[in-house]
């Protein structure tokens, strides 16, 4: 059964079109990633899916609901943690749990096993402000205040910004945990390698899909010969391969550069070591890699 | 070897009993792209604060492009470009506008101001685009310009605060190709970023935990001393403790 379904969702703020034809559903209890840059409309998408906004053209249901003539229905099902943090910053911890639990009707003791992971990192400062929180303490509590009425879908806009390496990896850890309540999570991110953490994901550009599938099946998509290349000189390493014949790109990708070549080249390895040579490189490694979620977002933007 | 264009020996910051920099030394040399990690709160941003000479240091040593940052704060501001993601540019200022005000803000006189706009307007690519406002422009194509405009006074030295945060992943490669052709130039380049994929970009990094540096090296060095396999992963070791 799919949890949620989008059907051609258009919206436009003035000329600038955030969300062009945009098609895709989400399967029950499936934790789906929507991965983009800033103004991809990622924002625009979940604010649409959390009824907060309404589409100019199209339609979103959720759980069979649509998300335009049924919000009052839907927004007692669904659980949405905005980019922003939301919540009381004069309130406490403590307090503003409560005070999100009881405007859904619920106690924190009802549904206190959906949090107790998370909750048990926040109760030694349940009396603190929440306007006093560090970034990583804050997105946990967030995500309490958005799971206390246990939700039957999840809505998170990049709960993983601005939040360090070790609470972003944490945060993964607790959603997984959740879906073994079955509750289906939409999480957007602007991060490519957290799209392996995910079931399926959508990677989304100027407001259309450029690739919905599995992680594993969109870097089995990545169609040319993609090599890892380094030597000492990284800013002359990447000029150079660019100019190497048959180069189709080349990008740093953390300590090596991607050399991407338009077609298979017998040898390549050995062609690219000696023409690295030729340019008076030194310590050149040079290896056959696969592509990763990344290479294939950078090689659908160049395509278009 | 070389003379640092960045150091410091036990430079501390408190506030009140709070030590939210506790005696970190490092130097940091002429075209070196340096990374300044550290999860939030561990003092990242105090240590840059006092080193761009916004913040008195409690005690010991900063020399930033050969001024001492404790005596001479207003001589330091002059000599480095910062640019972060949160402040860089005004929007509602055109891009010539923003050049214009930056120059002056950096005491350029208007002759240069003005040939420094056709070189970096011809660098990026902007010429049909130079007097629209900021805020109608994409968000990449701000980031190249606030950068280009941090350097338009030619600093030995640009601070880079999350320069890069957002930004979909090739506007954010030839971000960073800007970067290694600055230090290609000699710039010193000193980054704060939560991403380790660009942690792997810089030559050394310095990791910092509740207020000390405790790991400073290679990326390459650190993932040995580590034993692990990412940056990810010696930032997950080091900050958990």
């Amino acid at each position: 059964m799919q949890a949620i379904e989008v059907q051609q969702i258009t919206k436009s703020y003035g000329d600038l079109k955030a969300l062009d034809e945009l098609t895709f559903s989400v399967a029950s209890g499936e934790l789906f990633g929507l991965i983009g840059p800033d103004g991809a409309g990622k924002t625009s998408l979940l604010r649409i899916l959390a009824t907060l906004i309404v589409p100019d053209k199209g339609s979103a249901r959720i759980q069979q609901h649509d998300v335009v003539g049924d919000y009052k229905y839907l927004r007692n099902i669904l659980g949405y943690m905005p980019g922003r943090f939301s919540l009381y910053q004069d309130l406490s911890i403590e307090e503003n749990l409560a005070f999100f639990a009881s405007v859904f009707g619920t106690s924190i003791a009802d549904n206190y096993h959906l949090i107790q992971d998370i909750y048990v990192q926040l109760e030694p400062f349940r009396k603190r402000r929440a306007g006093a929180l560090s970034g990583g303490m804050k997105q946990k509590l967030a995500l309490c205040c958005a799971l206390i009425h246990k939700p039957e879908v999840l809505l998170l806009d990049e709960p993983g910004t601005g939040v360090d390496p070790v609470s972003r990896k944490e945060f993964w850890d607790m959603l997984k945990r959740l879906k073994e309540w079955g509750i289906t999570i939409l999480v957007s991110t602007p991060n490519m390698d957290e799209a392996e953490l995910c079931d399926r994901v959508g990677l989304l550009h100027k407001g259309k899909l450029l690739a919905l599938d599995t992680p594993a099946n969109i870097r089995n998509s990545y169609d040319k010969p993609l090599y890892e290349v380094r030597s000492q000189d990284m800013y002359r390493l990447i000029g150079d391969l660019r100019q190497m014949p048959g180069a189709y790109s080349c990008y740093a990708f953390g300590e090596y550069a991607h050399l991407t070549l338009l077609h298979p080249i017998d040898g390549a390895e050995i062609t690219i070591l000696q023409y690295l040579e030729s340019r008076q490189h030194r310590d050149m490694e040079v290896r056959a890699t696969r592509a990763g979620v990344e290479d294939c977002f950078i090689a659908s933007t160049l395509d278009q | 070897m070389e003379e640092p264009v960045i150091f410091t020996e036990n430079l501390t910051k408190t506030f009140g009993r709070f030590t939210a920099v506790n005696k970190i030394s490092f130097s940091v040399y002429p075209g070196e792209i340096f990374g300044f990690l550290g999860a939030n709160g561990a003092g990242k941003t105090t240590a840059l604060r006092m080193l761009s000479g916004l913040l008195k240091p409690s005690s010991g040593i900063a020399q930033v492009a050969g001024v001492d940052v404790m005596r001479q704060p207003e001589q330091v501001k002059r000599r480095i470009g910062y640019m972060s993601q949160k402040f860089s540019l005004y929007e509602d200022l055109t891009i010539r506008e923003n050049i214009r005000f930056y120059g002056g803000v950096y005491g350029l006189k208007r002759a240069v101001v003005k040939q420094k706009t056709s070189e970096l307007i011809d660098k990026l690519e902007l010429g049909a685009h130079v007097d629209q406002l900021v805020r109608s422009l994409p968000l990449g194509w701000r980031q190249k310009l606030a950068l280009s405009v941090a350097m338009l006074h030619e600093p030995r030295i640009v601070f880079l605060d999350e320069p890069t945060s957002g930004v979909d992943p090739l506007t954010r490669r030839q971000f960073w190709d800007l970067i290694y052709e600055a230090a290609h130039q000699g710039v010193t380049l000193m980054v704060t970023t939560h991403y380790m994929e660009e942690a792997e970009y810089c030559k050394r990094i310095s990791m910092m935990v509740d207020g000390k540096i405790e790991a400073l090296d290679t990326p390459g060095q650190l993932k040995k001393q580590f034993n692990a396999e990412s940056m990810d992963e010696v930032f997950r070791k080091l900050a958990r403790g």
